[in-house]
Parts: C-alpha cells; structure tokens; sequence
C-alpha cells in the first residue's frame, strides 16, 4: 500500500466535523507553524519538499512563494483555485466534500508563510454543495479560534472567505479567476504584470490549486526533507489521481507519485484493470487538454522504459511520443472507444468554454468543432484532417491564455497518435455512432 | 534601451513596447494592428494580428520567447532582438490570424460603409489569402441602434474592443460592453440601452471595421467620393480638432482626424462629429494628408461596378450572401 498524506483519513465517520478532524490530528501544522516558525521557515520547507502546483502546469511551488512581491503597507492576498472545472478531473471536490478542514488548515498554514490576513476559495459555481460544506467548515474553524483574530494567541490574524464562480472553466485560469472574484467578466487578463506583483485588486497575490494548499498541511508537520523522499526526481510526494472511464474502479485515488502507469491501470489498489475484460486502447493522463497516448506508449515510453506516474516520465519523449501529468485526470479508453468521438466531445467543451478575447481560440475552436462535426455526420472528406492539423497549429502559442493550447493539443495528439481512423472515417470505411447523442439530445428536449 | 527589429537597430526610452520601437523605424517594419489604440489604455493584445518572434529575450537572458508575443503589449529589454518581416513563422501565424478574423467575416465590402477606409479590409488585401477554408454559415446579428447617431452591426465586430476601451475612459455611466462568450461573444449595451454622453461618438472612430457606424452619414457616399479637409474650431467639450469629409461645399461627415497608423489623434466630442455640419461651422486647415497604406488611395475602388461584379464572382465561387441585397 502506497502512503497518503492527503485522504488517509477519508474514511473515518464525520470526519467533516472540526471535533473529529481534531481528534485526528487536524490543525497540527497551524500550532506548529504558528509557535514555532517563522513565515520564512515555513516557505523553505515547501521549497524543501519539492512540491509542485498540483492544478496543471506543476510550477514548483516554494518558488512561486518567493516570487511574492511584499511592499511595504500593501496587503497580500492567498487564493485558492477550487474551479476544477478540467473534463477529466474531480479530485479537488472530494477532498472537499470530505475533509474540508484538511483545506482550510492549510489556507491558514499557507497564508501565515506569505503573510496574508484574507485568503479567499474560489468554487466553481456547480459545486455549491460542496461551497455550502466548506462554509459550514469555515464557520467551525471561526468559532474555534483557528480563523479571525490573534489565532492561537500570536499576532497572526486571518480571515478565509468562499466564493462561488458562475460556472465556466475559464475562471479557473488564474487571472480570469481574479477578474472574477474582483466581480468583473472572467476574461483572462493579458501578463506580465503576473498575480505574483499585481494580482488580486492589483495586490501580490499567490494562486495555488485546493490539492497543493491541503499538501502543505503534511509538508509542514513531517517537514519538507521527510516529503520529498516519497516520490521520484522532481515529483515529490503523494497525488490525488482523478480516475474514470472504462476501468473497473472508478474514483479519486491518492498515489505516491513513481508508481508505474500500468500498476495503477491493472492493480486492485487502484483502477483494477480495464472493465468487461477489453483491452486498453489510448489513456488521458492529466485531464482532456493533455495529449492523449495510445496504449503501448501509455505503458512504455517511447525509450522502453516503464512509464511512471511523474511529472517526468509522462512528458518523456515530449509531445510526439510523451503527454503531462497535468491535473491528475486519468481518462482510460477501452478498445471499443471512438477517438474522434472522443476528440469532438472535448473540442466542443472548448468551443463552448473559450472566452473570446484572442482571435485564434475564439474563431479557431468553433472551426475544429464544425469540422469534427462533419467526421461524426459521415461527411467529412480526407483533407479535412490536414485542414484539423492546420488550424490547431495555428491556435497553438498564438492566444491570451492557454485555453488555446488546451484545445489544440488534444486535436493534434489525436491526430498523431490516430489518424488512420480519420481516415477510415473519411473514406467512408467506418462511420461513428452517434446514437448516444441522440439520446441525450433527447433528454436535454424532455 | 537598444532593440533590434528585422536586423535594423534603435534606440528607445524605458517603458517602449515592441510595436512602439517598430513604428519608430517605419511602416516597412511595423506589425500590423487591429485592437491596439495609440490613446487608449490598456488596449491591443486581443487580435493577435501585431505578433513577433523574440529571437533574443534580452542582452543579459538571451534565450529566445518560447512563443511568438503581441509585439503592442511587450515592453522592449536591453539588447532585444525581434523579427517581423523576415521571418517565415511569424508571417504563417499572421495569415492563420487574418484568416480567423476573416472567418465569420460578411466580407460584402461593396455594401459596407466601412469601405475604403476599413483596417479589415486593408489587412486582408496585404495579408489574407485569396480564398477562404471556411465553408460553414457566419455569424449574422441584426442591426441595433444605440442612441440618435450610432448603429452597432455586430455581423461585422471582430471583437477588437476599442469601442469597450472607449465607453470605459472616456464616458461616465458605462452601458456598453461584452455579452456572452467565445464566439457567440457580442458588443452590446444592455438590453439595447442607448448610449447618452458626449464623447460616445467616438466609438465610430475606434472601430476598425464597420460594426459601428455614424448614423448621420451611412450610406451618402463612398468615402473615396469625399474629400477630407482638416478644420477646427472652438470648442468647450473637446479640442475641436477635426476631419470633415466633404463633397463640394457639403459637409457629409465629421470625423476624428487619424495619425498615419489610422488611430484617433484627438478624440471628438458628439456635437462637434454629429450637429457642426456647416462650412460656416468650421475653419478650414487644409487637405488632410491620407496614409498611402489605405485602400481609399490606392485606387482599388475606382471602377466600383467592375468591383462590384468581380466580388459577386468571389462570393458566389466561396458561397457567400448576396451583395446586393441592401443592408
Ligand atoms: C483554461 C484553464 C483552466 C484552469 N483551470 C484550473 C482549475 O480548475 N483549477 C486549478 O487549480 N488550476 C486551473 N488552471 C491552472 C491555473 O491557471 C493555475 O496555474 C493554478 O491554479 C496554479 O495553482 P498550482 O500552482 O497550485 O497548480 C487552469 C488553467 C487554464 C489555462
Ligand atoms: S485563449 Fe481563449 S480563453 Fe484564453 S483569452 Fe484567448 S479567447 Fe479567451
Ligand atoms: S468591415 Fe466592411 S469594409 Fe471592412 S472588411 Fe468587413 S465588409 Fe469589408
Ligand atoms: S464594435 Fe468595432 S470597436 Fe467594438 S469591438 Fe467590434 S470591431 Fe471593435
Ligand atoms: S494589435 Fe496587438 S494584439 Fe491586436
């Protein structure tokens, strides 16, 4: 059994509670950084650990701490980015769900460090049950002492406050997020200035993912050396792992990062193999804007080495024979899977989802939709793969934000790694079943 | 600060972006810009038309910029080296750009106001491709009035935002603004409220294209049969600098008057754009000198019908909506 740092007591009955979380250890890294450290101290443990921003872009996170600007008499603002609105990715809800205050300890932790009185939870808009469960955890931790002024008798004030997003997976990008929060539209905003200078109301601000603020409650009680002996290389420590799609076990599962791609497909401590006894055929490994790899590169990098489940090995062999840990979003297909279904359903989440500030995203993910479009209705011809190939090349690197980049590199993933079914499908060989949507077209009109 | 632009070295103060320094050298080299406004803050960075490679980052970091950058909202480093022209990438993404500006494009110039004087159209002459990839129905919106002297056709808007930059720094009680998102995005006024201040005119003037127009002056003429003169007069709401398109002694228009880039050099306060439309309102200066850049003195719409019949050719070839039904 691989240890867990995060969800190893996500089993325990009301845990939810501040009295149970308590009695488990809870708000241990509150007392401790508190009483015994100073900020600094604090921040060179989470250099120390080796953590990295566990909501996409895997940024080492100690250093994006210290990157803070602290100007003298202006405040400073943490911000935790609890959009998780990436198809694919679930994880940060249930560490919510259910153990908030493994959240909020680690608001408190965190926003000591970088000297922040008001850190603010950002929530995306459908999980207002899980924003109502994180409220009702707030308001414990206020009456306990552990959230407002003087916490544990130190000067340290702090206050925590929830807001709900309206429910687009832009705000989770971290500058639409502040414009949002600052209550404006949530449209990426164009950097330099970065959050870490002008960020919330022009204030230094740091924006860090609900997986990595709950993992500085662990980095702070062991200590940072302790956490980065867990792992491999420069990917440290535990992570949760979003798992769905044709596997036998479904579900949020806390890996040491290392283990192998194939143990955690086919063991029965985590997905347990792929369902109904079919074969694997292609994996998403970090969430739907990663490149997707077909089976045999998903377990063997291109190198012959066993794949790991790092930062590193997933993104060996780059885009061409590799893909990106990302979010943690583990996505299996089984052999029966349609990849250029599957890539229409992820493009018109793109299309839908774009902001439409930049041109190339806004005009270039409705085009790519349109055109897979053709290949579901059995009318696209075989230049349309070329012309996919040429407009994702063209969103690519060239927008605000890297929604761009998110829609275009599953297109063009798909196309490398697939393109004889374009092709099929194009020739007329095979045609795609789309009576599944019909269906739920159907229910949508009911 | 020293930068270096398509091999040709300049000098710059502090603060400089790469469009700046690029336009200090010459057109030769500029990008060309459809969101960026000289005097608005904050503008550019959306159309992604002004882009570049930066092969150098800087003397003291010299790694290139992983990506190519929006040359009007980068600031220039010490020792910089950036390629426009000359480089094959940047010229391939530029078309990929125009050709997304174009994509939801009506493309019905002849029947645009816009016409001859349209930044869209100036772009897709020099930059865009011949045909279009694009087989798909466009976007279409109807046509909204807001307020006495504006009309919004958002068939047209690439959604540069200048006319949001606009509502927001030069007008109190903003009501203008963006609906809806992607591309299903639109400028609007709240639930087609109108816009009632003095410098909302100049909107018009900031719009790249004809998504808004001046309702006073739609369709009296092609601007090509106008002639523009510069004028002035005494003004309290705004400098009273200003263009006036006229036909013999008519005043058909008045307008902001545009540096050689097509931005506004003053802006214009609404009595002096749309009710000063006497001669005997005005002292004019003279001739006003128009960038040879602009299809207006090109000559392209000299012979408009033979135009006309050569781009019903085009739409019908590509599909398109029938010119000649009148908007
Ligand atoms: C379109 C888009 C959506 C994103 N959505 C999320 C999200 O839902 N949650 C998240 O933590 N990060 C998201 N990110 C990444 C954030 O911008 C940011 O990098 C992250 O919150 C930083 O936290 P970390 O360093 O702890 O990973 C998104 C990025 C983009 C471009
Ligand atoms: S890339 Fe897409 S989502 Fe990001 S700013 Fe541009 S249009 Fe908006
Ligand atoms: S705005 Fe009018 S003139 Fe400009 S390109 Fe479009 S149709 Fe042509
Ligand atoms: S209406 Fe004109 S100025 Fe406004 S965003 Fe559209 S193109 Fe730009
Ligand atoms: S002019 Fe620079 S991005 Fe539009």
């Amino acid at each position: 059994m691989g240890r867990k740092l995060l969800i190893h007591n996500d089993h325990i009955p009301n845990i939810h509670t501040l009295a149970v979380y308590r009695a488990n250890g809870g708000y241990a890294s509150v007392e401790k950084a508190l009483k015994t450290m100073q900020p600094d101290q604090v921040t060179d443990e989470v250099k120390k650990s080796g953590l990295r921003g566990r909501g996409g872009a895997g940024f080492p996170t100690g250093m994006k701490w210290s990157f803070l600007a602290k100007p003298e008499g202006v405040p400073r603002y943490l911000v935790c980015n609890a959009d998780e609105s990436e198809p694919g990715t679930f994880k940060d809800r249930y560490l919510m769900e259910k153990i908030p205050h493994a959240l909020i300890e680690g608001m408190i932790t965190s926003s000591f460090a970088l000297g922040a009185k008001t850190s603010y939870i950002y929530i995306r808009g459908e999980y207002f049950y899980v924003a109502r469960i994180v409220e009702a955890a707030i308001a414990e931790a206020y009456a306990a002492g552990w959230l407002g002024k003087n916490i544990l008798g130190t000067d340290f004030s702090h206050d925590c406050y929830v807001q709900v997003g309206g429910g687009a997976y832009i705000c989770g990008e971290e500058t639409a997020l502040l414009e949002s929060l600052e209550g404006k539209r949530g449209n990426p905003r164009i950097k330099p200035p970065f959050p870490a200078v002008a960020g919330l109301w022009g204030c230094p601000t740091v924006v860090n993912n609900v997986e990595t603020i709950a993992a500085v409650v662990p980095i702070v009680n062991m200590g940072g050396e302790e956490y980065a002996k867990i792992g491999v290389g420069k990917s440290t420590g535990t992570k949760l792992i979003s798992a769905s799609g044709h596997i036998n076990k479904p579900g949020v599962y806390e890996i040491e990062l290392g283990i192998t791609v194939e143990d955690f497909i086919y063991s029965d401590e985590y997905c347990g193999g792929i369902r109904n006894g079919k074969k694997l055929k292609a994996i998403v490994a970090g969430g739907s804007s990663v490149p997707i790899l077909p089976a045999a590169l998903a377990i063997t990098t291109a190198k012959g080495e066993p794949r790991l489940m790092t930062y590193e090995s997933l993104s060996d062999g780059g885009f061409l024979t590799g893909t990106m840990l990302g979010s943690g979003g583990f996505i299996a297909m089984d052999e029966d899977t349609s990849i250029v279904k599957n890539l229409f359903t992820f493009s018109r989440f793109y299309h839908h989802e774009s902001c439409g500030q930049c041109s190339p995203c806004r005009e270039g993910t409705g085009w790519m939709e349109k055109i897979l479009q053709k290949f579901l209705n059995g009318t696209a011809n075989e230049s349309d793969v070329d012309l996919l190939w040429d407009i994702q090349s063209k969103i690519e690197g060239k927008t605000i934000c890297p929604l761009g980049e998110a829609a275009a590199w599953p297109v063009a993933a798909a196309i490398r790694h697939f393109k004889h079914e374009f092709i099929e499908i194009a020739q007329k060989k095979k045609f795609v079943d789309i009576s599944h949507y019909d269906r739920l077209n159907k229910l949508v009109k009911a | 600060m020293k930068v270096t632009i398509d091999g040709i070295e300049i000098d710059v103060p502090k603060g400089t972006t790469i469009l700046q320094a690029a336009r200090m050298i010459g057109p030769d080299v500029a990008p060309p810009t459809m969101c960026y406004h000289s005097k608005l803050k904050t503008s550019g960075g959306y159309c992604r038309t002004c882009i570049v490679k930066v092969t150098q980052g800087s003397a003291a970091n010299p790694t290139p910029m992983p990506k190519p950058v929006a040359s009007c909202r980068t600031e220039v480093m010490e020792g910089m080296v950036v390629e426009n022209t000359i480089n094959a990438d940047v010229l391939e993404a530029r078309k990929g750009v125009v050709e997304f500006l174009l994509m939801n494009h009506p493309l019905d110039c002849p029947v645009c106001d816009q016409a001859g004087e349209c930044d869209l159209q100036n772009l897709g002459y020099s930059h865009g491709a011949a045909t279009t990839r694009y087989e798909f129905p466009r976007r279409e919106f109807e046509r909204i009035d807001i307020g006495k002297y504006v009309q919004l056709h958002m068939t047209r808007c690439i959604m540069c935002f200048r006319c949001v930059k606009v509502a927001e720094q030069l007008t109190d009680n903003r009501v203008h603004g963006v609906m809806h998102r992607g591309d299903a995005a639109e400028i609007s006024t709240y639930i087609e409220n109108v816009i009632e201040n003095e410098m909302s005119g100049n909107v018009i003037d900031v719009c790249p294209v004809g998504a808004l127009t001046d309702k006073t002056f739609r369709f009296k003429s092609r601007v090509w049969f106008t002639k523009p003169v510069d004028a002035n007069c005494d003004c309290k709401k705004c400098a009273g600098k200003v263009r006036l398109w006229m036909k013999g002694d008519e005043v058909l228009r008045v307008t902001a008057r545009k540096d050689q880039w097509g931005e506004a050099v003053d802006f214009i306060c609404n009595e002096c754009r749309f009710e000063k439309k006497k001669t005997s309102d005005w002292k004019i200066e003279g001739p006003s000198h128009i960038a040879r850049t602009s299809v207006i003195s090109q000559n392209h719409y000299e012979h408009l019908n033979e135009l006309k019949l050569q781009v019903m050719k085009q739409q019908k070839a590509l599909g398109f909506m029938d010119i000649n039904k009148r908007p």
